[in-house]
């Protein structure tokens, strides 16, 4: 692509990825969450795609997929943190730690550092969904022929 | 103490986090990979075979997700809002089904596939349907029954079509996902009728709300099409000879696994969903009928076939008749004559193990005469009997006990289906002995076709693990035909009864009192 398109791109590029991890993080908080804003991330590398062409993208493929592997990985595994009691048992939630802090009763504008294991569970969908969508974006490029720029 | 309680989901989620993790071992070595398979499918297995020896002991299991005990499944209101997973008699032997498959597949596949030819890959999609299986099967919530059948659905289509160097598969895994699709939605629509009018999702509470009325009929048939269409009964069975003759012969076992979780859902949807509303034998009838058409069709259909594969995936959707015949049977007849109704729900359900067992037999033996020649053209093949031995006594068995001759397991289950349907209408059992009849003649056809005669080229034998695989159901079958009547006392039974008068008790388990 041209100049100009490549030149937007790099400005762009950080801004929606800065937006898809926006969205990630208030997930327990506003509408949004892990898919939504690991689709925006994905787009991120859509635009790459179309700006840079594949075969600048194509050595990432592995990464993706491991990220891909990784992300479910962390899902499954902050799931299993509450076997003690059940599985899926929120039990940061309310415990003062991390994404620990007790909800305060009434309206407020939203604490991000509460919703226990909710926050980190939208992460590992987050790093799922943009590398899982990443990777098909990827591969769709790679297979789609030899026209690329 | 803490492990038993948990078994119901660490069944589901340990082969969930093995399909992840598989891939990242893959990466680091495959020596790593297979290990971490083994671990995870052994520890499955034994998971499963806890779920079913505390639920056939004490009752029904209940697992509540995110609750603070296992046990907690009212939430604060009254409602039972979580996610649950409730084990009963029927679920539990389901899950055993599955184990079993799931085993044989497994161990069948370390030397029947090929690493050049994406092994990790088939692996990964391997844990992840056998995941979505049990889920299906424990699941006590019509949404999360949904989320996990289709979660099957993508996992059995890729198994299906990951070969993408050969034309045919890609062309079978579109056909396949085409109907799942629509299966799924069917049931994603029935779902969402029943949420808009109840405000709930658990099976049990639904149960208890359910009145019968004009919109919880629709909600009903949606849910018979979806999930007639994902069991392959005979309108819209025209994806299972494909699916199942393209699979790899490991993978085409568990769709098979797959089809019975299916079968699973109808059961639990017509008995304890609907099971207080429903009294008209209308639509016992139709899965009656539904089930005679089913298993006559595809037995005709299997006449005419060439290729070993489609042949035994005929058979495969003839045995699916049989067990809507015998479950249909005792539908129909549930409210007026409990005492021969039984019978057809145990022969019905009986069925279900013989079939995954037989069918799980004869894919295997295919996949082994696949590999051997290349080909599964029954008129290019001839004389594997001279170096293949042992598959072809495999293939010997299999095909007897699916005709269902006297000491084998087929004779067994198929002996109660007739016994009852006859007493219901003798068409019935006759349209399924003649069934059985024509099914007797394909295989022997087909044995006779592909393993006597002279022979005809060098055939490769078949690799230790898949001999191991194919020896455990033969090992089964055998055991099923000669004892059947521990299995039908200990296992068949408890199954039967959960789904026949255990209604009240499902609910009971799930909504107190």
């Amino acid at each position: 692509m041209s100049v100009v398109v490549r030149t937007i791109a790099r400005i762009i590029v950080p801004m929606i990825l800065a937006f898809g991890a926006y969205v990630i993080m208030h997930g327990h908080l506003t509408p949004g969450g892990g898919f939504q804003g690991g689709a925006v991330i994905a787009s991120a590398i859509a635009l790459l795609l179309v700006v840079f062409g594949s075969g600048r993208l194509a050595g990432h493929k592995n990464l993706l997929s491991l990220l891909e592997d990784l992300g479910a990985i962390a899902f499954v595994a902050l799931a299993f943190l509450g076997i003690g009691c059940t599985f899926f048992r929120n039990v940061l939630a309310g415990s003062g730690g991390l994404f620990g802090m007790p909800v305060p009763p009434g309206p407020n504008p939203g604490f991000l550092n509460t919703g226990g294991t909710l926050p980190l569970m939208n992460w590992a969908v987050g790093l799922k969904v943009a590398a899982g969508l990443g990777s098909v974006v990827l591969l769709l490029g790679l297979f789609g022929g030899g026209d690329d720029r | 103490m803490t492990i038993g309680v948990h078994a119901p989901i660490l069944a589901i989620a340990v082969p969930l986090l093995g399909a992840f993790a598989l891939p990242v071992f893959a990466k680091v070595h495959r020596s790593l990979r297979d290990l971490w398979a083994i671990a995870v499918g052994a520890f499955t297995c034994a998971m499963v075979i806890t779920v079913a020896v505390q639920t056939f002991t004490s009752g029904i299991q209940v697992y509540t997700l995110g609750a603070a005990a296992p046990t907690d499944t009212i939430a604060s209101g009254g409602f039972p809002i979580r996610i649950m997973l409730v084990v009963d008699g029927m679920s539990a032997f389901m899950g055993l089904i599955s184990a079993l498959v799931g085993l044989a597949s497994l161990v069948y596949a370390f030397h029947f596939l090929k690493e050049e030819q994406g092994k990790t890959l088939a692996m990964t999609l391997f844990f992840l349907l056998w995941a979505g299986m049990l889920g299906m099967e424990y699941t006590g919530d019509m949404f999360n029954f949904f989320v996990f059948l289709e979660v099957t659905s993508i996992a059995a289509c890729s198994l299906v079509g990951y070969r993408t160097w050969e034309s045919r598969p890609a062309e079978a895994a579109f056909k396949t996902m085409a109907l799942y699709t629509v299966g799924g939605l069917l049931v994603l629509l029935a779902i969402g009728i029943l949420y808009g009018e109840y405000g709930a999702l658990n099976i049990a509470y639904l149960s208890s709300k359910i009145t019968g009325s004009q919109l919880d009929k629709i909600a009903l048939g949606l849910l018979l099409g979806g999930l007639l269409m994902k069991v392959g009964a005979v309108p819209a069975h025209m994806w299972a000879p494909d699916a199942y003759g393209e699979a790899p012969a490991q993978a085409a076992i568990m769709l098979v696994a797959n089809t019975q979780a299916s079968l699973y859902g109808l059961w639990r949807v017509l008995f304890t969903l609907f099971g207080g509303a429903l009294s008209a034998p209308a639509v016992g009838w139709l899965v009656t009928s539904l089930g005679v058409l089913t298993l006559l069709v595809a037995v005709l259909m299997a006449v005419v076939q060439t290729d070993l594969g489609r042949l035994i995936a005929y058979g495969a959707v003839s045995q699916i008749g049989y067990m809507l015949l015998g479950v249909g049977v005792g539908l129909t007849v549930l409210p007026s004559r409990p005492d021969w109704g039984l019978v057809a729900m145990k022969g019905g359900i009986f069925h279900m193990v013989n079939d995954a067992a037989t069918i799980g037999l004869l894919f295997l033996a295919a996949g082994v005469v696949k590999r051997a020649v290349g080909t599964r053209d029954l008129r290019a093949l001839g004389g594997l009997g001279h170096d293949l031995k042992w598959t072809s006594g495999f293939f010997f068995l299999g095909a007897l006990a699916l005709a269902g001759i006297p000491p084998l397991n087929g004779f067994a289950s198929k002996f109660l289906i007739y016994e009852s349907s006859f007493r219901l209408s003798p068409i019935l059992t006759a349209i399924a002995v003649l069934g059985s009849i024509l099914l007797l003649a394909v295989f022997a056809r087909a044995f006779q076709g592909a393993f006597l005669g002279p022979r005809l080229r060098e055939a490769k034998p078949a690799s230790p693990s898949m001999l191991v695989a194919m020896g455990v159901l033969a090992a089964v079958i055998l055991a099923m035909g000669l004892v059947p009547g521990f299995f039908v006392e200990h296992m068949v039974t408890p199954a039967a009864e959960a789904l026949w008068r255990g209604r009240d008790l499902y609910l009971a388990a799930v909504l107190g009192g």
